[in-house]
């Protein structure tokens, strides 16, 4: 029990955190059908600029400051790049996203350094926040949680409770009449890239500090990230949503699952040894597969529902 | 900078039909291009005969079989694919093990040892591609990327098969020697990939004048009215995939022969990015354009890797300015002034094309001094601030070194505008003559 209620709270927590990353991934493609591959690299912009925000004013400011910063980034590329490249079609727009991963790994490199950088959680919400049969909580992931939680409500609310929210989600189907309407539809995709990229920037803010802020983390989570936009459905936010939790959870739990095939047979008989065909397949043990288990999740999802758990579409 | 006429309208798939020569059976255009290709293969060692030449023209060959493999997703399929390296790298790994069976005793010739991988390749793409090719588009450059990073964390699980971190080694050198062939010196090897080079290239050419090559560029640009006529868009896929990675498969089998070593980095991301990013710098519209994107992208990583530590940020902002200005690649470009050649004008633009070429290359030296001194400073600080830039003495701390830079790129930048103003014009005018023309052709006959 005690196992399992730890386990599911932080499983819930990477949960929260991957919906966080992933919520931009999927507002973009769902509102401009541009897979941003770079947004994993905006993740690891944000972390970055919320470290040396916080060093030179405080953490707090720089939860602001950092996903305002990568949102600029992100329109700016939006404006100067990726609208040149709309007219060429979809897979253009895919691989200038993934040239522009490349140049900011070497930005990032460049400015910071290839060691990972130093960049702790505050002393405001260093301490534990309960304590639970003998193991701590940190509060740094209740807040986690507490500030991923409020960002889907306010995404949630923004998309379906307001005019701007109407505008974006016709300018995707109907840009000539949303134009016709007097709204610029170029701008509105900026502001929605932008958007897109704060988010991932913030989900970098919170994740940099409770993880670890380093060049090669925007390849950590770059295709985890894609998994759960698949798993979820293409462009559904509450499929991204759902996927998240299932992926952090069961990714948290298999960690910490020792038991392997081999031991369950040789505890009902059969036993293996080193001569079994097949030997370093049941000798895997469940921890040591939970690394793939977002993949393999990936692929059984595919054979059985192509179309994501809340997708609608199958394309 | 946009370079004029990229964007303009479809460029035809072939060279325009001004007249070429055929007798029929014969298509002479072709038995000339290909026995050319033959011919480069050969001489090219023969003219560059240094171990460092030989060692790249071998991994030229082997990157232009799996760049072409890879077109045949991306440019024929219109499948962006994230995972390519999954089987070339398969390939190299079931290569490696049946090389070390050989040495064991197994009765198989060296040479035929790439067709393992390419066996093996394919087994791997039958059991992946029957996952990744139910989606199309999108989603399936983002499956892929989900399958390549299964393989490659599955890699690090199972040292037994991968190696682990130090990989699997092995001697090509064994097994039975015709003709006293050993592939022992680099440039028997060399001929091995060549005759490789040469029959995969034609097979896959082959492959797109068949019935399944051509409604594959039917499923890639219109997959619903295929759907309509009757075929099944998902098959289709499904079959291209795995033939493109039985190709993939015997690229992986050279380059374990080649190296003799495979690490489990050969399925990773990166990879497979970089086959992606060649093949489609060389051009991924034309058959020919990703054996350029091959050539480059051996250049880049022996000998640019070599040149500056900055290379990864240059190959980066090529990547960019390409998509954004010529998403066709360098063969796109090369095809458009073939067209202009054709209709005997091209010699009005070299002038043009001398002036933008010597203000590019200004430009490049300003930013790349600039580049250099940023790297230099952040990576070599203990070295002082001093660097050699071309030959120039550069001070990464001084006003002057950055002053000087500057002002060579901005003048650069000048100048290249005015070239650019004037070269659009010129260019524009070369088109509208051409359609002329075609009209007028087309009119006459």
């Amino acid at each position: 029990m005690e196992f399992f209620t730890i386990s599911l709270l932080n499983g819930i927590s990477y949960g929260l955190l991957l919906f966080m990353l992933s919520s931009g991934l999927t507002l973009i493609f769902s509102m401009m059908g541009v897979l941003n591959f770079a947004h994993a690299s905006f993740y690891m912009l944000g972390a970055y600029f919320a470290f040396t925000t916080s060093q030179l004013v405080g953490y707090w400011p720089a939860l602001v400051v950092a996903p305002l910063l990568v949102a600029l980034i992100g329109a700016l590329f939006e404006k100067y790049c990726l609208r040149r490249v709309h007219k060429f079609g979809h897979v253009p727009e895919l691989l200038i996203t993934f040239g522009l991963s490349f140049i900011i790994l070497e930005m990032v490199q460049l400015v910071w350094g290839t060691s990972s950088a130093d960049y702790r959680v505050p002393q405001a919400l260093g301490g534990p926040l309960f304590t639970l049969y003998g193991t701590q909580f940190p509060m740094y992931r209740g807040f986690m949680m507490l500030v991923a939680v409020l960002m889907l409500i306010a995404i949630w609310l923004l998309l379906t409770r307001t005019r701007i929210g109407l505008v974006i989600q016709a300018a995707l189907t109907h840009p000539e009449t949303v134009e016709a309407l007097g709204h610029n539809v170029p701008r509105v995709f900026m502001l929605v890239f932008g958007g897109g990229a704060a988010l991932a920037g913030l989900a970098g803010v919170i994740g940099g500090n409770a993880f670890v802020t380093e060049p090669g983390m925007a390849a950590t989570v770059g295709s985890v990230i894609f998994v759960v936009v698949v798993v979820g459905g293409m462009g559904s936010l509450t499929g991204a949503f759902v996927a998240s939790l299932l992926i952090g959870v069961i990714q948290t739990f298999a960690v910490g699952v020792d038991a392997s095939i081999m031991g369950a047979l040789n505890a009902v008989g059969a036993p293996i040894t080193s001569d079994t065909f097949g030997y370093p397949l049941w000798r895997l043990k469940i921890s040591q597969i939970a690394p793939i288990l977002p993949y393999l999740f990936l692929v059984l999802m595919l054979i059985f529902r192509p179309k994501g758990l809340l997708g609608t579409r199958e394309g | 900078m946009p370079v004029p006429g990229a964007t303009s309208a479809p460029i035809p798939a072939s060279a325009p039909a001004a007249g070429y020569y055929e007798f029929k059976p014969f298509n002479i255009g072709r038995w000339i291009v290909w026995s050319l290709f033959a011919v480069v293969l050969f001489v090219a060692p023969l003219l560059f005969t240094s171990s460092l030449s030989q060692t790249m023209l071998s991994q030229m060959g082997i990157a232009i079989i799996v760049c072409l493999s890879y077109n045949m997703l991306l440019g024929q399929g219109g499948m962006l694919s994230f995972g390519h390296a999954v089987y070339s790298g398969m390939g190299s790994f079931l290569a490696i093990h049946t090389l070390n069976m050989v040495g064991k005793g197994l009765p198989i010739p060296v040479s035929l040892i790439p067709i393992v991988g390419g066996l093996a390749g394919m087994l791997f793409a039958v059991l992946f591609g029957w996952v990744t090719t139910k989606k199309a588009a999108t989603p399936f450059a983002m499956i892929t990327l989900g399958v390549g990073e299964l393989v490659w964390a599955s890699s690090l699980m199972f040292p037994e098969f991968f190696g682990g971190e130090g990989g699997i080694s092995s001697n090509r050198v064994t097994g039975p020697k015709p003709l006293g062939i050993t592939f022992g010196p680099q440039i028997q090897l060399y001929y091995l990939i060549a005759v490789y080079t040469f029959v995969c290239t034609a097979l896959m050419f082959a492959f797109t004048r068949t019935p399944l090559g051509r409604m594959l560029n039917a499923v890639r640009d219109n997959p619903e009215r295929v759907e309509f006529v009757g075929y099944d868009t998902r098959k289709v896929r499904y079959i291209a995939f795995i033939i493109a990675a039985f190709f993939a498969g015997i690229s992986g089998g050279l380059a374990a022969l080649n190296f003799e070593i495979v690490t489990s980095e050969v399925v990773s991301g990166p990879r497979s990015g970089a086959y992606l990013l060649f093949t489609f710098l060389g051009g991924a519209t034309f058959f020919f354009g990703p054996i350029i994107g091959a050539v480059l992208m051996v250049l880049a990583f022996v000998l640019l890797s070599e040149l500056t530590k900055a290379w990864l940020l240059y190959l980066g902002l090529v990547f960019l300015f390409m998509v954004m200005y010529a998403p066709g690649g360098i063969a796109s470009l090369v095809m458009m002034n073939l067209r202009v050649a054709a209709f005997g004008r091209l010699r009005e633009l070299w002038v043009s094309y001398l002036a933008l070429g010597a203000t590019a290359l200004i430009v490049l030296l300003g930013a790349a001094g600039m580049i250099e001194m940023v790297y230099h400073l952040k990576l070599n600080p203990a070295l002082g601030p001093e660097l050699k830039f071309l030959g120039a003495p550069l001070n990464a701390h001084g006003v002057n070194s950055w002053f000087g830079c500057a002002f060579v790129m901005l003048t650069g930048i000048g100048l290249f505008e005015l070239t650019r103003r004037h070269f659009v014009h010129q260019w524009g005018e070369i088109q509208e003559y051409i359609e002329k023309e075609v009209k007028r052709r087309e009119a006459l006959a």
